[in-house]
């Protein structure tokens, strides 16, 4: 067999280090290993594959599953990926950097993250953006830490029930084992329930409120005079959000938030099962010390040029140990290129054009899809974007069954029994329509 | 040569003190700002906020470090330095005049536990 | 690499498009109530197309990667990315699964999941993995939950502290505390292995387990591994692989014969999956069997952790089988020790013997310091080499030696590339020992010069702002 392609030694070229180092064999650089763990396990990988063979395994992997039309979004959304991204993600000196921590010859990755920070700040109307979290779940469980953090002695956290269940899951992982307990605010009448909320705070000891903007049942929630509420109590607001809807919705910020958090994804990065995405966070400036992960600020070199460096790193967990209000290190540098890229291309226009073509194919599949008689509309007249979601009068298998062969990834049951349904610009009038046969004749 | 100015009280972890009408001023002494070099951001408590002799009441930072401040003597903060916020050279400029905080003591006693200016003066030697 | 100065901002154009969308031929919906939208539109660039591939391409010229050169930096194993890899991960039908489509659509995804699983175990002796961290500190706070779940689910909640060494990566004290454990250090020796009476002085039914990376972060085998674990296992506490070192041990030792309970990977270290200028990367955790209950009750992402990673990282383990495994880890040590063994004699090596991986030096023997002017110091070399066209190793880590330079050279490079980079160290050396001033200007190069940290620091402009 040949040896892997990946390693450019020679027999000679091995023998010469090893005489160099002034050893016998490789075993011998080995020889502080206790002999009980060394080479005692014999591998059952199996034998190398060639590249075309690795190819044709993957492809036939890929073969399994049918290729499906998505109707579905619950925190992950089928937007399109204009061709550049991909091209631009992937060369070489972005693709295999790594963290810019020798800024001279990184200035590429410093200034992306740097304009990615002003396009974060820009939609979510905040000061100050980190260069990304892994996800939005976990930028949401930063999110609590930080409230923690920012009020000092407070210990209790308030999530809406209107999150993403599994924004919730994580969330509260996080809480138990960092020691912080966690109230529920319940939806009412399609958005997280004032009064609740009023009752909650009341209880005292609250460090922050964690609310969608758009929740679980696709609502565009209303959060008048939550803000003044929340503060009034001492407590730190944060809005978990869709960062496209953000294009045009109104902003955490001009809801009077303290945090904004959520998932990049909707910002054209593939479904890819789940991942990689992107977190994202931005905060008012009085927050901004106490913000996890990496900050790129702009500065001038020795002569003068404007320059980019990593900053506020006293922050880290590299400087303060275990004193740092967050470990994370690597985040999703890639992903914020990615959708830097995204929101280059598409502009406030694009932006614009992306929700307004999602709105209209989601309102137009709710009434199409209601008119079939088959659902109750359990938020009538409440205001949503892209996605919904339906009461099915019967129960749904037979429905999702005939979706399914059809190959349309519809219809996907949540807890409370309702479907969720959701509608991107990929979608087309026919996919609709077709959609809404097969639900009318099921 | 670290600047160590008389009539001061000093705590081990850098920090000094003066009594001015009952007051505590604290900052932190030229040797410590000569250790930590660029200061870039001071972080400080509130007005209000209790403070324990030997805890934690705030942290200096530079580009690639970040020093806890721990409280000399125990109290209330009465002031805090705001001016700090935005010019946090200044405790490089001269660590004696960049005061930090102003506490009003629960125990002016705990003072006594502190070094004067050549005991200190000795420990940084 | 030359200076480029703009920012896609100042490309933008009032009126300029740079995307294609269908026409909208659904009917027109009642609009939102106004006071659920944005006052005025978001400031994003109005930029063409062209405008935008030009300008990421010259951002990205400023840029270095693996590809661009020698990337020694230690403990984040800069190997060689392939590129099958990248092809795979973009195959439209992994692309286009949606994270909440059930078991009997995603049937190529869960292969994927279970080879990758059943590899892994295989090479670290550990029982299962999740895949749900996203980066190695992901995997580390993982484990530490897993860690306490395990305990608490036994009734025993008096267990919150967590043994650190002294020259622990510094996401381990972090990680342990947004976990709510407390971290204890031990020290090492002065041959820069634990010391073992040490530990047993902190060993008591309060300790949750302890955290070790093997090599350590000097890139040395802590040999007294097997009496270490027993002594925690004795104490009734879980050991923690801390896997950013895995590479030297590839195929070679496995960290579950070594007595470890709980581990995580890097797959964008040791399994070659690009590490995109700071993610994503991908953490999975593994963890004997007795340990396998506590991983439901723990969820630290949105949905199956990253995807696209996990396809890299097991067609890497396909491509190499089970020869070319056991050579990662034999290569990578080699070529660690042939480099130090070359500059030895130039750079001050604290502690002499085989090294793993990677190895520390405590800066230069000569840093030609003399009246009035300053020696170099282990930043100056970095920033020197730079103008060579390599990448700096990792500088001031671990913070055992206060001029630490840490070097992990991988397996994907040549004896050539090796050779030429000794040569420049050396020359680097020379040139400290007689002219150090010059190295404080380093790097004169590159297409900035060292930027004004301080001045970005205290006053933070951390966005632009169109007018």
């Amino acid at each position: 067999m040949a040896q892997s392609a990946y390693f450019p030694h020679t027999e000679e070229d091995v023998q010469a280090m090893l005489e160099r180092i002034g050893v016998k064999d490789i075993d011998q650089l080995y020889a502080d290993v206790p002999a009980r763990y060394f080479r005692k396990h014999a591998c059952k990988l199996p034998d190398a594959l060639s590249e075309q063979e690795v190819r044709d395994f993957f492809t036939s992997l890929g073969s399994m599953d049918p290729k499906m039309k998505v109707f579905v979004g619950y925190g992950a959304y089928d937007h399109y990926t204009p061709s550049v991204i991909p091209y631009i993600t992937s060369r070489s000196e972005f693709l295999t950097a790594y963290t810019p921590y020798q800024c001279e010859i990184s200035q590429g990755t410093l200034r992306y993250i740097f304009e990615y920070q002003s396009m974060v700040c820009s939609l979510t109307g905040m000061d100050v953006s980190n260069a990304s979290l892994y996800d939005g779940p976990t930028a949401a469980a930063e999110a609590m830490m930080m409230c923690i953090a920012c009020t000092r002695k407070k210990t209790r956290v308030l999530l809406s029930e209107g999150l993403l269940p599994h924004v919730i899951a994580v969330v509260e992982t996080y809480a138990r084992f960092h020691g912080v307990e966690i109230g529920h605010v319940p939806v009412m009448g399609g958005r997280t329930c004032p009064n609740c909320l009023r009752a909650e705070l009341s209880k005292g000891d609250v460090a922050g409120v964690i609310m969608p903007q758009i929740n679980r049942f696709g609502l565009i929630e209303d959060h008048s005079g939550y803000a003044e509420t929340i503060h009034a109590s001492g407590a730190l607001m944060v809005e978990y959000c869709d960062p496209s809807a953000l294009a045009v919705l109104k902003t955490p910020g001009e809801w009077g938030a303290d945090i904004a958090v959520g998932d990049g994804q909707p910002l054209g990065i593939p479904l890819c099962y789940g991942g990689p995405y992107l977190g994202f966070m931005a905060v008012r400036k009085d927050y901004m010390r106490k913000m996890p992960g990496r900050i790129v600020g702009q500065t001038v070199d020795k002569e003068g040029r404007r320059a980019f460096v990593l900053t506020l790193q006293a922050r880290e967990q590299h400087i303060r140990r275990e004193k740092a209000t967050s470990n994370i290190c690597s985040n999703e540098s890639l992903m914020a290129l990615w959708v830097t890229v995204y929101m280059s291309l598409m502009g406030p226009g694009g932006l614009r054009e992306v929700n307004k073509l999602s709105y209209d194919g989601a309102h137009y599949l709710k009434e199409q899809l209601l008119s079939t008689g088959k659902f109750e509309d359990p938020f009538p007249g409440k205001p949503f974007l892209k996605e919904f979601v339906l009461k099915p009068r019967e129960f749904p298998g037979l429905m999702q069954r005939n979706l399914e062969q059809a190959g349309y990834f519809a219809a996907l049951e949540t807890p409370e029994g309702y479907v969720n349904f959701c509608v991107t610009e990929k979608r087309t009038r026919e996919e609709v329509d077709a959609l809404v046969k097969i639900v009318r004749e099921a | 040569m670290a600047k160590v100015e008389a009539g001061l009280r000093y705590s081990e972890s850098h920090e000094w003190v003066r009594v001015e009408d009952g007051i505590a001023v604290i900052g932190v002494t030229d040797f410590a700002q000569k250790e930590m070099g660029d200061i870039t951001y001071v972080d400080m408590p509130e007005e209000g906020d209790e403070v324990v002799k030997g805890e934690e009441f705030g942290a200096l930072e530079s580009v690639k470090a970040s020093s806890d401040l721990y409280s000399p003597v125990s109290g209330k903060v009465v002031e805090v330095n705001t001016g700090l916020e935005d010019a946090p050279e200044a405790v490089n400029a001269d660590a004696f005049a960049a005061w930090i905080i102003k506490v009003e003591m629960s125990d002016p006693s705990e003072l006594d536990d502190l070094m004067d200016a050549e005991a200190y003066k000795a420990a940084t030697e | 690499m030359k200076y480029y100065n703009e920012l896609i901002f100042e490309l933008s154009r009032k009126g300029r498009t740079g995307y294609s969308l269908p026409v909208n031929r659904f009917p027109a919906a009642e609009g939102l109530p106004e006071g659920l939208c944005r006052q005025s539109a978001p400031e994003l660039p109005e930029v063409s197309e062209p405008d935008v591939v030009r300008h990421y391409t010259n951002l990205s010229q400023m840029n270095f990667g693996v590809d661009t050169g020698f990337y020694p930096l230690g403990s984040c194993t800069m190997k060689y990315n392939p590129k099958i890899n990248e092809e795979i991960a973009a195959m439209p039908s992994f692309a286009g699964l949606h994270p909440l489509m059930h078991a009997g659509l995603t049937k190529g995804a869960l292969e994927v999941y279970k080879g990758l699983n059943r590899a892994l175990a295989e090479i670290t002796g550990m029982y299962t993995f999740t895949f749900d961290p996203c980066a190695g500190a992901h995997g580390e706070l993982t484990g530490l939950m897993i860690m306490r779940q395990y305990h608490m689910q036994r009734g025993d909640y008096g267990r919150r502290k967590v043994i650190v060494p002294d020259s622990a990566h510094g996401t381990n004290p972090a990680s342990a505390a947004v976990c709510g454990l407390e971290v204890v250090e031990v020290k090492s020796l002065p041959d820069g292995r634990v010391d073992v009476d040490a530990l047993k002085e902190l060993l008591d039914d309060t300790v949750a387990g302890m955290m070790m990376t093997n090599p350590n972060t000097l890139g040395l085998f802590e040999n007294r591994i097997g009496e270490i674990a027993s002594l925690v296992h004795k104490c009734g506490g879980l050991m923690y692989y801390d896997g950013a070192n895995m590479n030297p041990l590839m195929g070679v030792v496995r960290p579950g014969d070594m007595g470890f309970d709980i581990m995580h990977l890097n797959l964008h270290k040791t399994f070659s999956t690009p590490h995109g200028g700071g993610g994503p990367g991908s953490g999975p955790v593994g963890v004997a069997k007795k340990l396998e209950d506590c991983l439901g009750e723990i969820r630290v992402s949105g949905f199956h952790g990253n995807f696209g990673v996990i396809l890299r990282a097991y067609a890497y383990i396909l491509m190499l089988g089970r020869q070319n495994l056991a050579k990662v880890g034999e290569y990578s040590v080699l070529a660690a020790n042939y480099v130090k063994e070359c500059l030895k004699d130039v750079y001050k090596l604290p502690i002499d013997g085989p090294c793993k991986h990677e190895f520390v030096f405590d800066g230069l023997l000569d840093d030609g310091a003399r009246e009035g002017v300053p020696g170099a110091t282990t930043l100056d070399v970095a920033k020197r080499l730079l103008d060579y066209g390599f990448h700096a190793p990792t500088i001031y880590f671990p913070l055992l030696f206060h001029q630490a330079l840490m070097i992990e050279p991988t397996e994907t490079e040549s004896k050539e590339t090796l050779d030429r980079f000794i040569e420049v160290m050396r020359k680097i050396a020379a040139e400290a020992a007689s002219d150090p001033a010059m190295l404080h200007d380093a790097p004169h190069s590159t297409p900035v010069s060292r930027p004004d940290e301080t001045a970005a620091a205290r006053n933070p402009i951390l966005r632009y702002v169109m007018s």
